[in-house]
Order: C-alpha cells, then sequence, then structure tokens
C-alpha cells in the first residue's frame, strides 16, 4: 500500500524526510518496498495556458495553439487532442523536458508547422492508465484556472508528493491505513497523532425507515448500514482525487471516491449501492444459493458457489461481499439515494470467496487480514458526512445495524522481568509502561506487572509473546544487546553418518566427479527408470508442470537430464555424482514414501580432459568408472568381498556391459553403460554411471584401519599367461589361483590381456603375476616352484587354460 | 741420459698428453699405456736393479712420485670429462617448461554444499548438533505444528505440492523444529540444532524461483535464551558467509511460529549501501529470517512455553549463494552445467 508522505503530515508533525521515514517504518514496523515522488524521471513540465489556437492548414485534426509558459513571448505548440481549447491551463512539456517513459520532447516540426514542446495528457506524464479519470482518459488535462503559468505542474497535481510503499506482513493489517501508519509512527516518534472524528449532520427522517436488514451473524459479525439521499452525482474535488490516484486509484465519481477514501483513511473498506437499484427494502447477508450468478463491477459474470457470501435483495445477489459490488447496484450519474455498507465479514469466509472467483480487490485483502470493529459506524459516519459535504446529499437518521458485536479492549498481563528475560535488555518499568502508553495501549502497573489494555485498533495483539514484540521494536531492534547463547555446554559434531556421507562427496571429488543437484521431481517415466528395487511411485496430486510430477526413484535419471543439458551445450566431457534421496513406495496405497539416500555418478566423454591425448582414446570406459567405484568402496572402509557380476537386468543398461555390485554378497547398486536406446531419447553420448544405496553402505560393518608390520623376508614373483576361452573371466581365474595358491600366496596382479592376432579364434590370452611371501621366514625356490605348479595344474584343469 | 732424466721427461711429455685427452675411452687407454704393466713407469722400476744400489731408493722415490702424479692427473682429467658428459647430457635434456602441466581429475562440491558445510561447521563448533528431516511431510509438521492452523491466511504465502490432503513436500525446514521439539529431553540440557535440507514450493521455475531449493533451520531452547542470543547468532552468520565488513539490520517481520519475527539484512554488497538496482535501492538486502519460538509452538510440542523459551532462524543457502557470487538465476544450481559447477573451487 502507499502511503502519501503529506497525508501523514496532517496528523502528526514529521520532522524526519521521507526516505529516512521510510527507514524507520522498516526497522520499526514492516517492510518498505520502496519511497517514490510520482514526478522523480519528469522536468520541465509546467502549466501553461492556451491563449489562441486555429487548426493546422495541413491536417484536420491539429490544432495550433498560441501558449503562455510565462516567458515574454507565446509558445507556439502543436496539439492534436480532442478536447483541446483556448483559455484553459494545461500540462505543458517544454523543449528539453523528459515526460513519462523517460521519453525527451524536443522542439520540432508537425506537418511543417514548429511546435515548441507538447500538450500532455497524464497518462504522458507517468500517471498509469489505470488512476486516470474516464473524463480525462482520452485528451488532455485540464488544470484548474489559478494554476500559475509557467510553474511546474506537480504539486497541482500531488506529484510532489513522497509515497512510501509499505509491504504490509499477515499480522499487520492495522498498517493497511494512514490512520493506522499515523498511530504506529505516533508511537515510534511519541506523538499523538491528531486524527480528527466526523460530525454527523442529520436529517429528521429514520434510516431504518429505509432499509432493513437480515445478517447472517456467522458471515459477518458487524453490518451496518447509512442511508444519504437527494446526492448529486459529479466528479470529487481535485484533494480528493489526488489522494486517491497517488494510492493507485482511480477517481470515478465524489460517492464511489468517498468510500474509497475512507478505505484508505480508515481501512474499513465500505460499498456504496445504488438503492434506487435495490428490490425491496430488505438487504441480507446470506450465502450465495445454487445455481445464482452476479456481474461485478469489473464487468465479470461469476457462477457462484454456495460456500461465496453474498449480499442481496429479495430476488438478487448485489455483491459478492467483501469482494466487490454488483452490477446491478452500481452507483452511476443518476443515482440520488445511496446505501453505504459499513461491515466486518469472517476472514476466511472471504478468502475463500475470493480464490474460488478469483477475484482479489483491496477489499477482500483488508477483510482477509482484519479490520478494526471497534471502527466500522466510525468510517460509515465519516463516509455519511463526507457524502453530505460533497454531494449535497441528506444524511437519513441513524445507523441501521443488521448485526454486532461488543467490542472490548483485550487484556494481556506481562511482568517486566518476562520483557528483559527474553528480549536480553535491562530495561527500566517506566520504559516498558511508556512504551505501551505511545501505543495507545491502556496499562496498569502493579509491582512488576504490567495490565496492558489493547484497544480493537491493534486486533493482532493477544498474548505476552505479541507485547514483548511490541517493545522490542519500538525501544528498537538496534538497541537490542548482541550476545550468544550461555547456559551448559552442549557437545556439537556430526553423527556417523553424517561423517560417511560427508567423507563419501569428497572421495568422490577426490575421484574426479563433480556434485550435481539435480531436480528430485521428475516425470512419471524417468522416476522408474535405472530401478535398484520395486517400487510404486509417488505423485503430486496438483503439479505444475509435465515435467516435475513424479518424486524420483532413481538418481540416475537427474543426472542422465543433467548430461543431456551439458551435451546440447557441446560441454562434452561431463563428471557427475549426486548424493541425494529417492523415494520408495512397496504398495501402490502407501501414502507417504520411504527415503532413501543413494549416490550415484555418471560420467561422458573423458574423465582427464588432456588435449595432447585423442579424445576418442581417452574416453571414459566401463574400466575406468568401475575403478572410480572399487577405490570409493575402499576408501568407505567395508568389510566384506567387492564383487561385480555381469547383469542384464536393467533394461536401462547396456545387456553386455553392466555389473551388479555386491558386498559379502549383498546387493547394493550396479555399474554400467546406459543402453544406447535410453541415451538416444536423453540426446547423451556415450555415457557410464553407477548408482549404490548410501543407506546400505553406511549400515555395513567398516574394518578398522589397523597396522599390519612390514614382512623383512623377501617376496618371490611367478608370471603366468594362460590362453583360455573368451568366456572364462578374469573373476574366474582369480578364484581358481586364490583357491590353489597355498599359503605364501600373497596377492595375484593381472598385467595383459590379449586377444588379438595370432591367436585362435574365440581364445584370449591373460596373464598374471602371482607374488609369495612367507611372513616369518625366507622363502625357497622350492617352496614357490611347488606351489606355482599347483595352481597351473589347477588352471589347466579347471578352466581349459594352456599355460603359455 | 740417466733413468731419472728418462722419468722426468716421461713426466713432462705425458701429462700434457693426458690433458689434451679428449674422451673417457682414449683416457682409460692412456692410463693403460703409461701406468700398465708394459708402461714406461713399470719398464724403469724393472730397469731399477742395474742402478747401483744406494741410488735406488732415490730413483724408487721419484717413480713413485711420478707415477702417483700421473695418475692423479689422470683422474683429475677423468673427472672434468665425466662432468663435461654430464653437462652436455643435461643440455640435451633441457625441456620446455611453459608446457602445460598434465591434467588430473578433480571434482568440485556443488556451491549450495560449500555453503551448507560452512553453515554446519560454524554451528558444530558452537555446539549444536546437525539433524536432517523428511522431505515428504506431514501437514501436521509442516504447517499445523507451526502454528498454522488448515485456514491460516499465512498459508498462501507458501503455495505446496500436495501428494495427499494430509501429505507434502514440505515447503520449509521448520518442520524439524516441531519433530525435534518433541523428542528432546530437555532434562538432558539445553536443544540447540540447524536442520539442512531441500525445500518444495508449489512455483514457476525462472531466474528467481525454484521449484526446488534449500534451506537451513535451527532452534535454540534453553531456559534462558534471549533476542539479544538471537542478535549476536545471526550477526556471526552473516559475518562467516559474508565477512565482515558488513552491516547487519534487523527488523520486524512476521511468521507465525516465532513471536517477536525479526527479519535480517545485510549491507548491499553491490553498492556498499549507497542503493542500487541489486537491493531495489534500499542500500540492504534481506538474508534471513528468525525470531523467538512462539509459545504455541512449543507448546504443541509439549514443551511448557512458561518455563523454556529461545529462538529460531531459516536461512536459505541458494540465495546465500546468489548473492555471494552474483549468481543472477536459481536455475543454474539445479541444471549442473560443468562450466557453472567448476567455477566455485577457490579456497579460503
Ligand atoms: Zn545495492
Amino acid at each position: 500500500m502507499k502511503i502519501s508522505y503529506s497525508w501523514l503530515q496532517e496528523y502528526l508533525d514529521l520532522k524526519a524526510s521521507p526516505k529516512d521515514l521510510g527507514e524507520k517504518i522498516e526497522r520499526s514496523s514492516v517492510e518498505v518496498d520502496s519511497v517514490t515522488q510520482p514526478s522523480d524521471g519528469l522536468k520541465k513540465i509546467v502549466v501553461g495556458k492556451i491563449v489562441s489556437m486555429e487548426p493546422h492548414p495541413d491536417s484536420d485534426h491539429l490544432q495550433v495553439c498560441q501558449v503562455d509558459v510565462g516567458d515574454e513571448e507565446l509558445s507556439q505548440i502543436v496539439c492534436g487532442a480532442p478536447n483541446v481549447a483556448a483559455d484553459k491551463k494545461v500540462i505543458v512539456a517544454l523543449p528539453g523536458s523528459r515526460i513519462g517513459g523517460n521519453v525527451k520532447i524536443k522542439r520540432s516540426k508537425m506537418r511543417g508547422v514548429v511546435s515548441n514542446g507538447m500538450i500532455c495528457a497524464l497518462d504522458e506524464i507517468g500517471f498509469s492508465k489505470d488512476v486516470v479519470p474516464k473524463e480525462w482518459a482520452d485528451g488532455i488535462y485540464f488544470l484548474q484556472d489559478d494554476a500559475k503559468v509557467g510553474e511546474p505542474v506537480f504539486p497541482y497535481l500531488g506529484m510532489d508528493d513522497y509515497l512510501i510503499d509499505v509491504d504490509v506482513t499477515p499480522n499487520r493489517g492495522d498498517m493497511l491505513s494512514v490512520y493506522g501508519v499515523a498511530r504506529d509512527l505516533g508511537a515510534i516518534y511519541d506523538q499523538t497523532p491528531q486524527l480528527n472524528h466526523p460530525q454527523v449532520e442529520e436529517v429528521s427522517t429514520p434510516a431504518a425507515d429505509k432499509v432493513s436488514l437480515d445478517v447472517d451473524k456467522d458471515l459477518a459479525p458487524i453490518y451496518t448500514m447509512r442511508v444519504v439521499e437527494n446526492v448529486k452525482i459529479q466528479p470529487s474535488p481535485r484533494w480528493l482525487q489526488i489522494k486517491l490516484w497517488n494510492a493507485g486509484m482511480r477517481p470515478i465519481n465524489n460517492v464511489v471516491d468517498v468510500t474509497n477514501y475512507i478505505l484508505l483513511k480508515y481501512g474499513q473498506p465500505l460499498h456504496a449501492f445504488d438503492y434506487g437499484k435495490v428490490s425491496g427494502s430488505t438487504i441480507k447477508a446470506r450465502y450465495a444459493q445454487k445455481g445464482e450468478k452476479l456481474t461485478t463491477l469489473n464487468e465479470e459474470e461469476h457462477e457462484l458457489n454456495e460456500k461465496d457470501i453474498v449480499i442481496a435483495d429479495d430476488q438478487k445477489p448485489i455483491a459478492l461481499a467483501g469482494v466487490m459490488g454488483g452490477l446491478n447496484s452500481e452507483i452511476d450519474d443518476h443515482t440520488t439515494t445511496v446505501a453505504i455498507e459499513s461491515a466486518v465479514f469472517t476472514p476466511t469466509l472471504i478468502r475463500k470467496t475470493a480464490q474460488r472467483q478469483n477475484l482479489h480487490t483491496d477489499a477482500s485483502q483488508h477483510f482477509e487480514r482484519g479490520v478494526d470493529r471497534g471502527g466500522v459506524e466510525e468510517a460509515a459516519d465519516a463516509a455519511a458526512e463526507m457524502m453530505h459535504e460533497l454531494a449535497d446529499g441528506d444524511v437519513l437518521k441513524g445507523i441501521v445495524t443488521g448485526s454486532s458485536y461488543d467490542v472490548k479492549d483485550v487484556i494481556v498481563k506481562v511482568t517486566l522481568s518476562r520483557v528483559n528475560h527474553v528480549l536480553g535488555t535491562d530495561l527500566k518499568l517506566d520504559q516498558v509502561a511508556d512504551i505501551f502508553k505511545r501505543l495507545g495501549f491502556g496499562v496498569q502497573v502493579d509491582g512488576e506487572t504490567y495490565t496492558v489494555s489493547v484497544p480493537s485498533t491493534r486486533w493482532d495483539i493477544h498474548i505476552p509473546a505479541d507485547l514483548l514484540e511490541e517493545v522490542a521494536r519500538i525501544y528498537g531492534y538496534d538497541k537490542i544487546p548482541s550476545t550468544l547463547p550461555s547456559g551448559p555446554t552442549t557437545v556439537g559434531a556430526l553423527t556417523e553418518k553424517q561423517k560417511l556421507m560427508r567423507d563419501s562427496r569428497h572421495v568422490l571429488e577426490a575421484l574426479g566427479l563433480n556434485q550435481a543437484i539435480s531436480y528430485a521431481l521428475t516425470t512419471e517415466t524417468k522416476a522408474g527408470q535405472f530401478m535398484m528395487r520395486e517400487s510404486s511411485e509417488t505423485q503430486l496430486s496438483w503439479p505444475m508442470t509435465a515435467d516435475h510430477t513424479t518424486l524420483r526413484m532413481n538418481l540416475i535419471s537427474g543426472l542422465l537430464d543433467d548430461i543431456a543439458y551439458n551435451n546440447a551445450r557441446r560441454v562434452k566431457d561431463v563428471a557427475l555424482y549426486e548424493q541425494g534421496r529417492v523415494f520408495y513406495k512397496d504398495a501402490a496405497d502407501q501414502v507417504r514414501p520411504s527415503e532413501h539416500e543413494h549416490i550415484a555418478g555418471a560420467v561422458s566423454g573423458q574423465l582427464i580432459v588432456d588435449p595432447l591425448k585423442n579424445a576418442k582414446n581417452n574416453a571414459v570406459d566401463f574400466y575406468q568408472l568401475k575403478g572410480i567405484v572399487e577405490k570409493y568402496l575402499d576408501n568407505l572402509a567395508i568389510k566384506g568381498d567387492v564383487e561385480f557380476v555381469a547383469t542384464d537386468r536393467y533394461p536401462e543398461m547396456h545387456p553386455g556391459r553392466t555389473a551388479d555390485i555386491t558386498i559379502h554378497g549383498h546387493y547394493i547398486g550396479f555399474i554400467g553403460q546406459v543402453h544406447p536406446t535410453v541415451a538416444e531419447a536423453y540426446k547423451i553420448n556415450q555415457t557410464y554411471v553407477f548408482e549404490l544405496d548410501l543407506d546400505a553402505l553406511i549400515d555395513m560393518p567398516k574394518d578398522m584401519d589397523q597396522f599390519e608390520p612390514i614382512s623383512k623376508y623377501p617376496s618371490i614373483t611367478r608370471d603366468v599367461a594362460l590362453l583360455v576361452d573368451k568366456s572364462v573371466t578374469n573373476a574366474q581365474v582369480l578364484a581358481q589361483i586364490q583357491k590353489r595358491g597355498g599359503a605364501y600366496l600373497k596377492s595375484v596382479a593381472l598385467f595383459d590381456i590379449y586377444d588379438g592376432k595370432n591367436l585362435p579364434s574365440g581364445k584370449q590370452s591373460l596373464a598374471y603375476t602371482l607374488t609369495y611371501q612367507n611372513p616369518n621366514a625366507t622363502l625357497t625356490d622350492d617352496e614357490v616352484n611347488h606351489a606355482f605348479e599347483k595352481v597351473q595344474k589347477t588352471l589347466t584343469s579347471e578352466l581349459g587354460a594352456e599355460i603359455r | 741420459m740417466t733413468l731419472i732424466d728418462q722419468l722426468e721427461k716421461i713426466r713432462q711429455q705425458r701429462k700434457q698428453d693426458i690433458k689434451d685427452v679428449g674422451d673417457l675411452k682414449n683416457l682409460d687407454a692412456l692410463r693403460v699405456e703409461l701406468l700398465g704393466k708394459k708402461g714406461p713407469i713399470t719398464q724403469a722400476l724393472r730397469g731399477m736393479r742395474d742402478l747401483p744400489a744406494d741410488q735406488r731408493p732415490k730413483f724408487g722415490q721419484f717413480a713413485n712420485t711420478v707415477r702417483d702424479e700421473l695418475q692423479g692427473a689422470i683422474e683429475a682429467r677423468r673427472d672434468e670429462l665425466k662432468k663435461d658428459r654430464l653437462n652436455k647430457q643435461l643440455a640435451n635434456e633441457k625441456i620446455d617448461v611453459t608446457l602445460p602441466g598434465k591434467p588430473v581429475a578433480q571434482g568440485q562440491p556443488h556451491v549450495i554444499q560449500q555453503i551448507i558445510d560452512q553453515i554446519e561447521d560454524l554451528f558444530i563448533g558452537m555446539g549444536y548438533q546437525v539433524l536432517t528431516g523428511p522431505e515428504v511431510e506431514e501437514d501436521k509438521y509442516n504447517f499445523e505444528m507451526m502454528n498454522l492452523p488448515k485456514d491460516h491466511p499465512a498459508r498462501d504465502m507458501q503455495d505446496t505440492f500436495y501428494i495427499t490432503k494430509d501429505i507434502l513436500m514440505r515447503t520449509q525446514t521448520s518442520p524439524m523444529q516441531a519433530r525435534t521439539l518433541e523428542k528432546h529431553d530437555f532434562s538432558k540440557g539445553p536443544l540447540k540444532m540447524i536442520s539442512p535440507g531441500v525445500v518444495y514450493r508449489r512455483d514457476t521455475d525462472d531466474p528467481t524461483h525454484s521449484h526446488q531449493f534449500h534451506q537451513v533451520e535451527g532452534i535454540v531452547i534453553d531456559k534462558h535464551i534471549t533476542m539479544a542470543d538471537l542478535k549476536g547468532t545471526l550477526e556471526l552468520i552473516a559475518h562467516e558467509l559474508f565477512g565482515n565488513r558488513f552491516d547487519i539490520r534487523l527488523r520486524p517481520s512476521y511468521f507465525p511460529f516465532t513471536e517477536p519475527s525479526v527479519e535480517a539484512d545485510i549491507t548491499c554488497f553491490n553498492c556498499g549501501g549507497k542503493g542500487c538496482a541489486v537491493c531495489k535501492y534500499t542500500g540492504w538486502i534481506e538474508v534471513l529470517g528468525a525470531g523467538m519460538v512462539h509459545p504455541n509452538v512449543l507448546e504443541m510440542a509439549g514443551v511448557d512455553s512458561e518455563v523454556y523459551g529461545g529462538f529460531a532462524f531459516g536461512l536459505g543457502p541458494d540465495r546465500f549463494a546468489m548473492l555471494k557470487y552474483g549468481v543472477d538465476d536459481i536455475r543454474n544450481f539445479y541444471l549442473n552445467d560443468v562450466r557453472f559447477l567448476t567455477q566455485f573451487s577457490k579456497k579460503g
């Protein structure tokens, strides 16, 4: 809401500059989005008087005007506005001026005739089209006759005022009015705002003769009406129009403008009905009925819901209560009798109605945040009195009441020690009492206990904590000291699980993978790919886009999206890992999924980009990624043998280049190449991936690092090369060697694979180095030879190996 | 010519020969020639028996001196030649030290992870625990126990991805306040914890909105925790993450789960507080929200709000990273362009 600085000055004696005032409001009350002047960015725009005008010789709609802009000579300005007229005071943009939209005006020629500037319409000097009064919408604007020629126009249009745009939090609905802001500033600056209260001049006819009200109290706890007769509809005076347009409201006519003015001033939404259009004399506040329709003032037709609240006459709805009036009871130029509604509607009902009808108005926003229940009648009085003054109306006697509410101050107790205990301050008894008084609260002090009576203007305050906030903000958050929690010492440390998760990330980063954070919400298809177990999917009931409908059940698909993003931007070498959650459901009817930490990697192109190496030969392959996974698992020190078991069970993986990974027989994940058709669907290059169940890894028993003495006895090695069928795997060979290796076999290492030329087809050559060592004595050649021969025999007999 | 004269001649001439030898192979040949069994010195010593006995010792002594001298000269020359050879080799081995170093593989933590780790370490050092909670949360913890009953208008502030009526993607890490408050045994000491994690909002992704982002929640509850403690803690966070050349401003705000509530701003790092487009000409940038835990939140979790109280805060690592590094589009964090990810590798 934009609050006028000069309006506030009517009630307070503000010494602070508008900018400083904005800063003060921000530090003490609510956020301030901006402090601006409507004339910001405009210059050399002055009052001019059209002395004479004649038609442009070469145009049928342009007029050549001689304008007095305060110089010795008249200025010739060409104008095309339909309402241009002699003797009028107008807005003139001089040559070298800057008008709305940062447009510069220069001396120019229009169809051969010199024009020294421009005569402006309101929307040309920065007015939003939404606030320009209808009568000035299609032409230039006429200033008041006593405007001084040659002077800047800004003061005449309220454009020299400062507007403080406050962003009011949901609890501070009281700040959505000039009076509310003035009260708060009064507390901040320790001034009593000079707020005026209306004296209504009534005629003798009772309003109750004209209307009776039938109100459902659950919908409208307070519902009142005043009636004003014999109004003369016309435009509002300029001071009122200025207040409205500076607040972002379009001036309409003296009756409607009064209701909007009262809303700005008091924060009480009012609605004015044309009494002449209301059928019967009973006005109801009720739920809408099935099938009812209402066309609102913005000319939109609404199909009403049975939970919407309406104001209705004896036949039809005439307003969407608390939101917007109906077109069928609109004030127009012929209106003579006005029924002014001043009410309080139940906030949640208004909120729902506004949401359902997708119609959010100033009125609905005020009702949603609450209004001052003690101010309903005063607002109606003020409006009626203004209609009397501005529209010559006769205010009928009394307020008609449909529902009412006994407004009482809220009593809250708090002690000084509680204040200082919570705020960490050392405030004195008087200081706190003074703050309450400045806020306009009643306060009684008994010992160190304050009994505070909070008036209805601050309906957000109910409990001691609310009072603490008031004390803190008025005292000043700046002045609160800065300390750290004292009290018993606590131990801060990561848990084992958290440490292992951090370690996991560090290890994979050290191995060359960059951490990615992908979206957990994905498409239904991607959510269900690369599955490590069976699971039903979890879907949003009302997703925002088709790309994010389902919770992921794997991390790989997100990483492939990331690779696709990179590949599409010609980044070919991508090495990523992600640590995050997947969401499983054991059955479709399980409502809440279980959440599991996984860790996954995806590498495409080269892991180590060396421009001196052929990129193709250097591209990542299964074994490079396997090396990374092995090293990672090794670093986690998980007890038990890691096995890679060939598998073709993942539809999204290459059937010949994929392995399940098991530890001590427990499945913990998989590794391999993404299936070419899946890669094509993702629009990515050849990519290798792995995904592991991090929760399972964390839970597995770990090897303790323990020192193993380094043998002082030398080791002896023997090499063996085997010619075996291609179907024989490294794992099979190793298993045989380990099985028959004897007590002193310390390690086996594959050092050559060959399946090229010179070998019989279907055969491959594998070569291993076997290392023998006795930790307690020097091995003899004989002992080694004996053991080595046993191994060779086994390989021949078990695997059909030909020893070469 | 006496034998001595002969030897003297050999000494003179051959010393020069030694100096003139150009390579180690010839030097070796010369050594054999001079000092070998058939060499002149050996010959001369052999001829010694023809000398009178009284001259023999002197002659022998002289012959040995000559031999030692020649030997010494040969060794000196050998050292020289070896040195020359090494120098030549070294000259040949000269490389272009400006060629690039060999690439090694090294990955980076995600920039948001870096910020979360930094926050975690800061708070661990102050005795906080790090706790994480479910991303798929119950309405009860996400809203109701955070003092946001079903019809509360502030629910509109956060558009929510619901899975069912009662289950949703958490919109904030605050439900961990309720979850830990429920469990914490205050007889064992104060509650001091932070909770980092992913949160979700029903938003259209654009430069400043993401349907997925991160939060770190913090809460401290004990018998005597003050708003001054909150202020000190918030200042510490801002200084740790942004450096202490920045001022901090606290101002009133509203969160249903705290009362009083505050929002903390830091001096705009772009303009130093003068006002610019980044800070919307205010000189300040909002970095986090906090407050004193609302008594309703404590009571709903079964904690006596007359005895216990404290503060809570919530901050956004995504926003911090955007501010700290000048990232202008939040979507960068979730698209994982490696050219983006690898920019945040500087330590310290
Ligand atoms: Zn700035």
